[in-house]
């Protein structure tokens, strides 16, 4: 064990941290978002993964990563719009529009990517996002070039956290998201557009997915394949559930899940080669189970998540 | 009182729902400075009304108008800009979120940011002006349900409005705090604004009202200039059309004890804890039990239904110690229980009303056989006790939800009586119930108390415990602190007891 310890502390290892967590870090603040609001996105899978589609299309036609992203940004903004359509504007089953954006969005990014590139045997890739060092920064020893060398996403990853909970708990916008989320009514009564705000929310989460996606495909594996986001949406349900709802503790949790993963993939490598690779595998996971059992069981939901709201309804 | 310029006035209005006329042709004005008493049985479109001037329905006939212009009020934004403000029987509140927050919500912000400081700074002044104060950092959930009313009443001051409609609000409140929300109504009113009070309780009406308007199926039935000096019966024949007697309660002949808890002690798991609770109810007798919210009651209730089993004591029903506490042990022992919550504990408001009717005698031979449900004995069952009880309701299989209060009290009234109780336990029996859905209730318990059942009525409208009960227990932290006969009992003597003040009768 005193090999794995070692490992912990090295440079490469807290960068990989960082990096495995940051897709996660979007998605898991774009879930949020949409439940803090009132609505569950069980889209968010296919969402990452059309997302990544686009993006990685995108930036290889125009040859631009930036307009690649925007593609995936934009990508995220329209399904967030169909889940909202659906489940706020026509107030239908979250839970069955969720999984029903996450079929069609990843049997839409399978077909387009298909008619778009071919069957190739080599799958095509990118030129993607390189480490930008951030001067003076990076040169602090051991923390300098694990957290200030990395891609500009996830320099934007870590604005995004602060940003995020600046937005939900500062300003009028972010109490009109909780206020939706809690007791639509009241919102309702105090002159607030629940069917706008839930809206607005959904959309913002799905927009937020797009960048996961786009992370994905543009700047940890410059590739897309079928399996690019691989449970990663999943997993960042059970973050936001993990997180509390809070954009603070759900980043937290993002880079605990990321600890765990970037922990078993030194651990595959370290040559404890007797026990299977699907072992290791198959921890970060675990710990995402336990810890959702011991950590969530005080958790409280947003009393209006999975309820649709219609003004006529006493 | 003379009557400046109006604050408002509806004019005409009507309102359909399908074949049901809610409101129709209904006048109605507010000036400043008056409180103005709405006044109505349920479902004379008290509701309907309100939720026209607040937006929330569009009017099919009729005008609204502002300080003496028409307005169109389309929606809740809508009445708020009016200056109309409302506090609804079901508060509009998020719990989690804090007071302030509660506050601020729709309020738009300073340079991008919420306006804390400003929030604060309203909230103090309004606190000053009327005596309502809050404190702006605790989150609505730990506030009492006074508190959160007083933060609804606060809530439309915040955004403006200058005439302030309160819908039943004292329903939810005990008689104190009640007396601290008609001092605060009346300081309001003071300072000019005009203010709705909606309510199917005639002594607060003829209280708190400057003048009452009362409806009567969806039209205007009377108005009543002086509510002070007009008497409770005289209102109450406007608003049923006829008079009202109280039922009258024959002479008491108990017989031997049916019901005896001896010491009963519960833990403290939810609530208010029972200490060493000792009681008797005999045969043909009503006992009533009365208490603020709180003291013990729900746990007495608990216990004498078999829902939670008591940590010391003894319990007997007709003879017959319980030695296993579960609902259906008591209930074979010949107990009958209406809960305090009609829509919670009472019945599934999703099933059909004939399942809800029959749920705790489901697995008897009536109603089932070899495991499996006799759908058509349920039914049959259902369909006699609408027809016994006048439920109103389209039929057996519809939805429970779907039914008015009163129509489902008499349900799951008709479910109990129909076996025949020996005892019956009934929580709140007429909360939220109008006049004649109450009689109702009150001439059934009578009739049950004439052929020997028992009965416990647990509740804090000591009227209506003075009327129906033979003997009246005062339950205080968990206790029995006293118990009075009836004859023996008042309004003042019973309210100093469930304060504590007074040990023994």
């Amino acid at each position: 064990m005193s090999v794995v310890l070692e490992q912990i502390f090295q440079v490469g290892f807290l960068a990989a941290i960082i990096r495995i967590a940051t897709p996660l870090a979007f998605a898991t603040l774009g879930e949020m978002f949409s439940e803090r609001a009132g609505v569950l996105n069980l889209g968010i899978e296919g969402i990452m993964l059309l997302s990544a589609m686009t993006g990685f299309t995108a930036a290889s036609l125009s040859g631009s990563l930036w307009l690649g992203v925007l593609a995936a940004v934009l990508t995220g903004a329209l399904m967030g719009a169909v889940h909202a359509l659906f489940t706020v504007a026509l107030g239908l089953s979250q839970h069955v529009c969720g999984i029903g954006v996450t079929l069609f969005s990843s049997g839409l990014a399978y077909f387009l990517y298909r008619l778009i590139f071919g069957q190739q045997s080599v799958p095509p890739n990118i030129k993607g996002f390189e480490t930008l060092p951030i001067p003076i920064l990076s040169d602090i020893p051991v923390l300098g070039p694990a957290v200030f060398n990395q891609f500009s996403l996830v320099y934007m990853a870590m604005l995004a956290i602060p940003l995020a909970a600046f937005v939900l708990y500062r300003t009028p916008w972010g109490l009109a998201v909780r206020m939706v989320g809690e007791n639509p009514r009241a919102a309702d009564s105090a002159g607030v557009s629940v069917i706008a705000t839930r809206f607005q929310a959904v959309i913002l989460g799905g927009a937020l997915m797009g960048l996961a996606g786009a992370f994905l495909s543009m700047a940890q594996f410059n590739a897309f394949t079928f399996g690019v986001v691989s449970g990663r949406g999943w997993v960042a349900i059970a973050l936001v559930v993990f997180g509390r709802w809070d954009p603070w503790r759900s980043a937290g949790a993002a880079l605990l899940f990321a600890f765990v993963d970037a922990l078993q993939l030194r651990m595959q490598a370290s040559g404890l080669g007797h026990i299977p690779y699907e072992a290791f595998l198959m921890l970060p996971f675990i710990f995402t189970i336990v810890a959702m059992a011991v950590m969530s069981r005080n958790a409280v939901a947003p009393s209006a998540l999975l309820k649709p709201f219609r003004r006529e309804e006493r | 009182m003379s009557t400046p310029a109006p604050l408002i006035e509806m004019r005409g209005i009507s309102k359909s729902f399908g074949a049901v006329k809610a409101n129709e042709a209904v006048d109605l004005s507010v000036a400043p400075g008056e409180i103005l008493g709405l006044l109505g049985e349920n479902g004379a479109g008290k509701t309907t009304l309100m939720n026209v001037l607040f937006g929330a329905y569009a009017p099919d006939a009729g005008e609204i108008l502002v300080q003496g212009r028409s307005v169109a009020i389309n929606s809740s934004a809508d009445a708020l800009a009016a200056g109309i403000g409302m506090v609804h029987q079901h508060f509009h509140l998020a719990p989690r979120l804090s007071v302030l927050e509660n506050l601020l919500i729709g309020i738009p912000g300073r340079s991008g940011r919420i306006d804390r400081a400003g929030g604060l700074a309203r909230l103090a002044e309004i606190g000053r002006q009327h005596g309502l104060t809050l404190d702006p950092d605790l989150p609505v959930s730990a506030l009492s349900v006074g508190e959160q009313q007083r933060l609804e009443i606060v809530k439309a001051l915040f955004r403006g409005a200058r005439l302030l409609i309160l819908d039943e609000p004292t329903a939810v409140l005990a008689p104190t705090e009640v007396d601290g929300l008609f001092s605060a109504l009346r300081s309001m009113a003071a300072q000019g604004l005009g203010i709705i009070f909606i309510s199917h309780k005639l002594n607060e009406v003829r209280a708190l009202t400057h003048r009452c308007v009362v409806l009567r199926h969806g039209r205007v039935a009377g108005r009543v200039d002086a509510p002070a000096s007009t008497t409770s019966s005289e209102m109450a024949r406007l608003m049923c059309g006829h008079e009202i007697v109280p039922p009258a309660r024959g002479p008491s002949m108990p017989g031997a004890a049916v019901l005896t808890l001896d010491g009963i002690s519960t833990s403290h798991h939810s609530g208010m804890a029972l200490r060493d609770v000792s009681l008797s109810v005999r045969g043909g007798e009503i006992l009533g039990i009365a208490g603020v919210s709180g003291n013990g009651q729900r746990a007495l209730a608990e216990v004498i239904s078999g829902v939670r089993a008591p940590d010391a004591g003894k319990m007997t029903i007709a003879g017959k110690t319980v030695s296993r506490f579960s609902p259906s042990t008591v209930q074979a022992l010949g107990l009958g229980r209406i809960p305090e919550d009609r829509m919670t504990t009472g019945l599934v408001t999703n099933l059909p009303l004939a399942d809800s009717m029959v749920l705790p005698r489901i697995g008897t031979a009536a109603f089932s056989r070899n495991g499996l449900i006799k759908p058509d004995a349920i039914r049959a069952f259902a369909e006699a006790q609408i027809k016994a009880y006048d439920i109103r309701c389209p039929g057996p299989m519809t939805r429970a939800g779907a039914l008015s209060g009163g129509n489902l009290q008499k349900a799951l009234l008709a479910r109990e009586l129909a076996f025949d109780p020996k005892v019956l336990i009934v929580s709140q029996p007429t909360r939220g119930l109008d006049i004649g859905a109450a009689r109702f209730i009150h001439e059934k318990f009578l009739d049950m108390r004439a052929k020997g059942c028992s009965i416990i009525v647990i509740g804090e409208d000591l009227e209506e415990l003075l009327m129906l009960s033979d003997r009246i227990a005062v339950m205080y932290e968990g206790r029995i602190v006293g118990t009075l006969d009836s004859a023996d009992a008042s309004i003042a003597r019973l309210g100093l007891m469930m304060t504590g003040a007074e040990g023994h009768a």
